[in-house]
């Protein structure tokens, strides 16, 4: 077999879709928040005694920092696997309207249902935003492709943050660790923050820093879950109180 | 159930991994437009809003190992510099990150632990 002088490319698009989903992965402004986030969270899971396989799988198979964190804070606290469950669960609901809208855009007239199996599995904030941004501009064809490109990257390199945080907390001095800790409780307070436009959230936010800490000093069984529908609940009915008064 | 260990595998796949996972393939089932501003969407929007808000409080209050060694009160202040570090710099929760972060570190650092 001789070696052809120019060889025939495959499938340049394809090719270059895959290309362009790596490339948007490392420039994403996301890159560098799941990178922190997930080095917290590594430090997290070292701490509350998981070990670092469980936390990798749990960043590769979970793939939602807030259902990720829940999970292993309700261990500490000795919460029962049900209760974690049902808390796990409603945190990712916020998932299912993400995958609804995502979706069409990168979906062909050929596309079987399995098919977007894959794709749907990386959806979280990040690939979402980054994903609906840029799939637009690709060929239809192409789209799940850069989007598989686009959320293997940032998993692999959340995946790869978890251990090495997990690993920094057990070799760097222990104001490293309590540093790497922090991280988690403040970006998800401040990214809330940001991301609360509505009153609904505001109120959720402000009752779920309330409630939470009163649930959890008196002890009262299952704390976390009914700090979410406690205070979810009532700021859910002082928005439609609002409604009503208007 | 109750009495599955959560730092086992099969408890990453039962409690971590099908809770999380099963809204991802019901959005793949479910495949049209869902309303936005539906009573129920709201409500779990909320709902997951405060857990985010109670995990937050969880860690901060009643933190694990080496964070723990810092005192509350720095971990109270260190969250509040973070947030008027936010709130000043143009609502970037970078600059909040870091602001918090450092006013951690110095905390610890001055206060001792």
């Amino acid at each position: 077999m001789s070696a052809p002088v120019s060889p025939e490319v495959p499938d340049p698009p394809k090719h270059a879709a895959y290309l362009a989903g790596v490339k948007v992965a490392f420039t994403s402004v996301f890159f560098f928040v799941i990178v922190t986030t997930y080095i917290g969270f590594g430090a997290l899971c070292h701490d509350y005694g998981f070990s670092v396989g469980w936390a990798t799988l749990s960043t590769a198979l979970m793939w939602a920092g807030p259902a990720q964190v829940i999970l292993v804070t309700a261990a500490g606290a000795g919460t029962s696997a049900l209760e974690a469950a049902v808390a796990v669960g409603l945190s990712s609901v916020r998932l299912l309207p993400m995958v609804v809208a995502l979706l069409p855009v990168i979906r062909g007239p050929r596309t079987r249902p399995w098919q977007l199996l894959v794709p749907s599995h990386f959806i979280a904030v990040s690939v979402w935003v980054e994903g609906m941004r840029h799939a637009p501009a690709l060929p239809r064809e192409h789209r799940i492709a850069f989007c598989n490109a686009l959320g293997i990257t940032l998993v692999a390199a959340g995946a790869a943050a978890t251990a090495a945080g997990f690993y920094l907390v057990a070799l760097l001095p222990a104001l490293f660790g309590a540093a790497a800790m922090f991280v988690t409780p403040l970006s998800f307070l401040l990214s809330a923050v940001r991301n609360s436009r509505l009153l609904l959230e505001r109120l959720a936010l402000v009752f779920g820093l309330i409630i939470g800490p009163l649930l959890a000093y008196y002890q009262v069984g299952l704390d976390l879950l009914w700090t979410g529908i406690v205070a979810g609940t009532l700021a859910y009915g002082a928005q439609r109180l609002r409604g009503r008064l208007r | 159930m109750s009495n599955l260990a959560l730092h086992s595998y099969l408890a990453l796949l039962l409690v971590g991994f099908l809770p999380s996972e099963v809204w991802r393939w019901l959005g793949v089932l479910l495949g049209r437009s869902l309303d936005e501003d539906s009573e129920i969407v709201l409500w779990v929007r909320a709902v997951a809003t405060a857990l985010v808000a109670g995990v937050v409080a969880r860690i901060v209050l009643f933190p694990p190992g080496g964070l723990a060694d810092v005192p509350l009160g720095v971990r109270l202040g260190a969250i509040t510099c973070g947030l008027i570090g936010f709130f000043v710099l143009k609502r970037s929760p970078f600059a909040g990150l870091i602001v918090g972060e450092a006013a951690l570190v110095a905390g610890a650092l001055f206060v001792g632990r």
